[in-house]
């Protein structure tokens, strides 16, 4: 589908023409940071936003979520969760998020499949919006081959001063863009040509970070499985957590009761959880196979790294650098993988 | 506009949600020890489990929560099966309240379990310390129940004390049939015990196995299963026949929580059973 223009001023109609509709989800500023959340007013909608605190995840896979709910008594009645009704749109979500949904689509798809999150991601239409300059210096995504993803957008917009380019990446995305707008002009020669002065840009203004190619970095983190970096890395993690319920790819979850204080009914609950806590491996016997820090600190870099790569054939890591943002201890993927690499 | 119902990007969304338990009764229960107790369960659907031997199901006790439980039964047996749970957690000891006529919840089969129909004709040298014995069982009563189809069986059995050996009432069956040779040993004898003492180890010097036809199942602790592995692979049997069955604390049992991750391997779904060829890349495994 040929790609389109959209005037700022258009674009505004077409935000409130959808949330007239839809539940619709974009970055707004939240102190001195950007936070997606569900908009109340067009005008809160950020799309200069550098990068948002936390990924959209939280919208296709909520930090708490019911998966089934009974009630007790003589007979234990089951039922599933009710299924959200109003559809949603994830707004200006940057190509690191996308890569990362794509991600948890392809998790969330294996095996039986999780009907809870595909049902989600099937309601939600994704518009992207491109990075047009690096967030700042913890991101990496040039590195991990995010930083030109699409996935899973019906819409990628990218900026152009007065107007948005808007290509139109599924029929969903087409009806989507129809329905809310007629302002979406067909993209003149001009309009290309403005879009690759943008990746000229990008292309002076990012840079890598790691001293090696990514497809590389497996056979670097093998390399390094029992080398002392980990424990020396690991002293300083506090095992905390947060670099796990910051990531937008981390789908790893505990599984909790809920119970009524009538007692008579509950729901059982997927709660996010994070490898980093000390108690994460730990099983009924009181064995617990990851009790060091080194050990769960490792665990996490290859799960990033090589694991999930060789599950699902794309990185586990989009190098949003949220991770190293938000760490107390101040260790960094991109410096650790430097650190390994330079170690070789 | 709203968003159309269709999408072109993500899989289509199954209808069932794997999450969800299928209501069981359970018919028979028996406190083995103060704290471990056996259970035998019948869905409420009538349907059998049909679970491979050594595989594992996630059982639900609504209002506490849910745990993984190896299957101790074979699935040449009825239509019912067996559960014998050690109390340690939360669900588990609520477990131990629970009797003839309550509701579990039941999801699984659960892990790749071990297809003995794969090895028709070979030795089985079984090696279970502990609760052990409760993964063990589902493999020993399936071979055992279609005999004529393997050679030699050797059951090896250990506990601490005589007060703590499970499935007493199997174990004399089978120290009583002549076709199988089943030795037990307690790490600490009580008062009028008669029969072996020592680590389970110690009674690999009173069998004898043919190395070249003898698969070894061994499941128990870590620690047991590091000495028994050695003892197997001493006898001559190679990494890729001695089997175990790895413990881990599964929160779906589908591929996604993570917990029972070792290295790139989920053990709920590539698991439990491994071959120690397999366990010691692991690494973490054991």
């Amino acid at each position: 589908m040929l790609p389109r223009v959209l005037s700022k001023k258009g674009f505004k109609g077409f935000v409130g023409a959808l949330m007239s509709r839809n539940s619709v989800a974009g970055p707004v500023a939240k102190e001195n940071k950007f936070v997606f959340q569900e908009l109340d007013r067009a005008d809160d909608l950020r799309m200069d936003y550098p990068i948002a605190l936390m990924s959209p995840k939280k919208y296709f896979m909520p930090q708490y979520e019911a998966l089934l709910r009974y009630k007790l008594g003589d007979a234990v009645q089951l039922e599933p969760p009710p299924a959200p009704t109003r559809p949603q749109v994830v707004l200006g979500a940057h190509p690191c998020d996308m890569a990362s949904t794509w991600l948890l689509d392809a998790v969330f798809a294996d095996g039986p499949g999780d009907p809870a999150y595909l049902g989600r991601r099937e309601r939600a239409a994704v518009i992207g919006l491109d990075c047009n300059k690096p967030c700042d210096e913890c991101a990496f995504c040039l590195d991990m081959g995010s930083l030109p993803r699409r996935d899973g957008a019906d819409l990628f917009l990218t900026d152009l001063g007065d107007r948005y380019f808007v290509e139109i990446l599924s029929p969903r995305g087409k009806e989507l863009l129809d329905g809310a707008t007629r302002e979406a002009h067909p993209a003149a020669s001009a309009d290309f040509a403005a879009r690759q002065e943008v990746e000229d840009q990008k292309a002076k203004s990012f840079r890598h970070k790691l001293p090696f190619d990514v497809k590389y970095l497996p056979e670097i983190l093998d390399e390094s499985y029992d080398s002392l970096i980990w424990e020396a890395i690991g002293r300083r993690c506090f095992s905390c957590g947060s670099c796990n319920i910051i990531c937008p790819t981390c789908y790893c979850f505990d599984v909790q009761e809920r119970v009524a204080l009538s007692l008579k009914e509950g729901e059982r609950m997927r709660v996010w959880d994070s490898c980093q806590l000390v108690d994460f491996a730990e099983v009924a016997g009181g064995e617990n196979f990851r009790q060091r820090r080194a050990d769960r600190l490792r665990h996490r870099f290859f799960r990033k790294g090589k694991y999930i790569l060789e599950d699902f054939g794309r990185m586990g890591c989009v190098g949003c650098g949220r991770c190293d943002r938000v760490c107390v201890a101040k260790i960094s993927s991109v410096e650790t993988y430097n650190q390994i690499a330079g170690s070789r | 506009m709203s968003v159309p119902a269709t999408s072109t990007s993500v899989a289509s969304t199954p209808a069932a949600t794997p999450f969800l338990p299928k209501l069981a009764r359970i018919v028979a229960a028996e406190q083995f020890t103060p704290k471990e107790k056996w259970f035998r369960v019948v869905p409420h659907d009538g349907r059998p489990l049909a679970h491979p031997p050594m595989s594992f199901v996630q059982v639900s006790v609504f209002g506490v929560g849910e745990a993984p439980i190896s299957v101790c039964s074979s699935p040449t047996r009825e239509q019912a099966f067996e559960l014998c749970v050690r109390a340690v957690g939360s669900v588990t000891n609520a477990m131990h309240q629970l009797g003839v006529g309550d509701t579990l919840g039941i999801r699984g089969p659960f892990g790749n379990g071990f297809d003995p129909s794969a090895h028709k004709g070979k030795d089985f040298l079984f090696v279970a310390g502990g609760l052990g014995l409760a993964p063990a069982r589902s493999l020993i009563q399936y071979v055992l129940d279609r005999r004529q189809d393997y050679g030699k069986v050797t059951i090896l059995v250990g506990a601490r004390t005589p007060g703590d050996l499970l499935f007493q009432g199997d174990i004399q069956e089978w120290v009583s049939r002549p076709d199988v040779q089943t030795l037990v040993t307690v790490d600490r004898p009580a008062e009028g015990w008669k029969g072996n003492v020592g680590v389970i180890t110690t009674l690999f010097k009173k069998i004898k196995i043919n190395p070249a036809a003898t698969l070894a199942v061994i499941i128990g602790p870590p620690i047991m299963f590091k000495y028994a592995v050695l003892e197997a692979l001493s006898c001559g049997i190679p990494e890729n026949r001695c089997i175990c069955s790895l413990e881990r604390r599964m929160k779906c049992g589908l591929g996604w929580c993570g917990h029972c991750q070792i290295r790139g391997t989920y053990v709920c779904k590539e698991g439990p059973v491994f071959t120690y060829e397999q366990v010691k890349r692991l690494r973490e495994g054991i």
